[in-house]
């Protein structure tokens, strides 16, 4: 009986310490609380999430063995491209660069030559998703979206190796691989990203 | 499921230009250029830079024995080499400008180069 009470007071003053917690963290510490809060928006937590699923998707991706460094299928892509066509092109740059920044982070090569690769390709396929975007929407869907995206990342990347890391001119060699690459892998994310957009039940990118 | 009717006309604009520019840039790209002469050099030094316009067989001392180079049609081989592995006799037929073929053990080579002109001649 006595055990139970006890329980039964225990359980009780957790119960109140939860809920004092809930009203005020700070009324659970002594000294005065100088907790600095940052406001967040439903749609930075919107952000977050589209971001950490990019994320994994690069993560993931970075397990795949490539023929030749550069010509990757680009995954995380898909996530930016739903994004764009759903929430606009500010928040896919926010999506995109929160995944280069956190991707480098988690695969060690923040600010290493890998990292500035990612950001410029990134930057560049930025750039003309932003003008793409305007393309008229009855003939352009995902696929042209992700095809010029694809294209301009491999370029941004080639023109910050050509200019800081290899400036040799037999880079021109593996112009055309890169370029087929980008053209198979953009059609092929377009294609998944236009699949995904079709189909509204679907909870993989929902706010 | 991934379905074609994701493809929208424009995208099948978009896809096309893509692989006529892929295509182009492949043709520009690798292209080495039209090859014009062959230089034969062996144990370092160059022996002999031949035109491929004339077919002929040039026989190349080396330190292990004689290497066979042929011409024929514009293009150059190693025909017989005395090297143990023979890497460069399989290497084949060379044809654009830049290629070459290396026999180390009997320190023979031969390299195309062009004149990097990319017209024979204008008309007009």
């Amino acid at each position: 009986m006595t055990a139970l009470t006890t329980e039964n007071q225990d359980q009780g003053s957790r119960v109140k310490v939860q809920v004092k917690s809930l009203d005020s963290p700070c009324a659970l510490y002594l000294e005065p609380c100088t907790s600095i809060r940052l406001g967040t928006t439903a749609e930075d937590h919107h952000i977050a999430r589209m971001a950490a699923l990019a994320l994994g998707l690069s993560v993931l991706e970075a397990a795949i063995p490539s023929p030749l460094p550069g010509v990757k299928p680009g995954l995380a892509n898909i996530v930016i491209l739903i994004v764009l066509a759903r929430y606009g092109w500010r928040t896919a740059a926010w999506v995109s660069l929160l995944r280069v920044v956190a991707g480098s982070l988690l695969l060690g090569n923040f600010l290493a030559p890998g990292f500035f690769l990612s950001l410029s390709g990134a930057l560049c396929s930025l750039a003309v998703l932003a003008v793409a975007q305007h393309l008229p929407q009855r003939w352009f869907g995902p696929v042209t979206h992700s095809i010029l995206a694809a294209a301009a990342h491999i370029a941004g990347q080639l023109l910050l190796v050509y200019f800081w890391l290899i400036p040799h001119s037999g880079l021109a060699y593996l112009i055309p691989i890169f370029a087929a690459a980008a053209l198979v892998f953009g059609t092929v994310n377009g294609l998944i990203a236009a699949h995904y957009l079709d189909a509204p039940q679907s909870d993989l990118v929902k706010a | 499921m991934l379905h074609i009717k994701h493809i929208k006309a424009g995208d099948w604009l978009t896809l096309l230009l893509g692989a006529l520019l892929t295509a182009f840039l492949a043709a520009t790209l690798w292209q080495g250029g039209a090859a014009d002469k062959a230089v034969i050099r062996s144990g370092g030094k160059v022996f002999r830079e031949v035109p491929l316009s004339r077919d002929q067989l040039i026989a190349v001392p080396g330190p292990l024995g004689i290497s066979q180079i042929a011409i024929h049609n514009r293009q150059a081989r190693i025909a017989a080499d005395p090297s143990p592995r023979q890497y460069c006799v399989r290497q084949g037929w060379l044809k654009q400008a830049g290629e070459i073929a290396v026999c180390l053990p009997n320190q023979v080579s031969i390299e195309l180069g062009g004149r990097r002109r990319n017209y024979d001649s204008l008309n007009y």
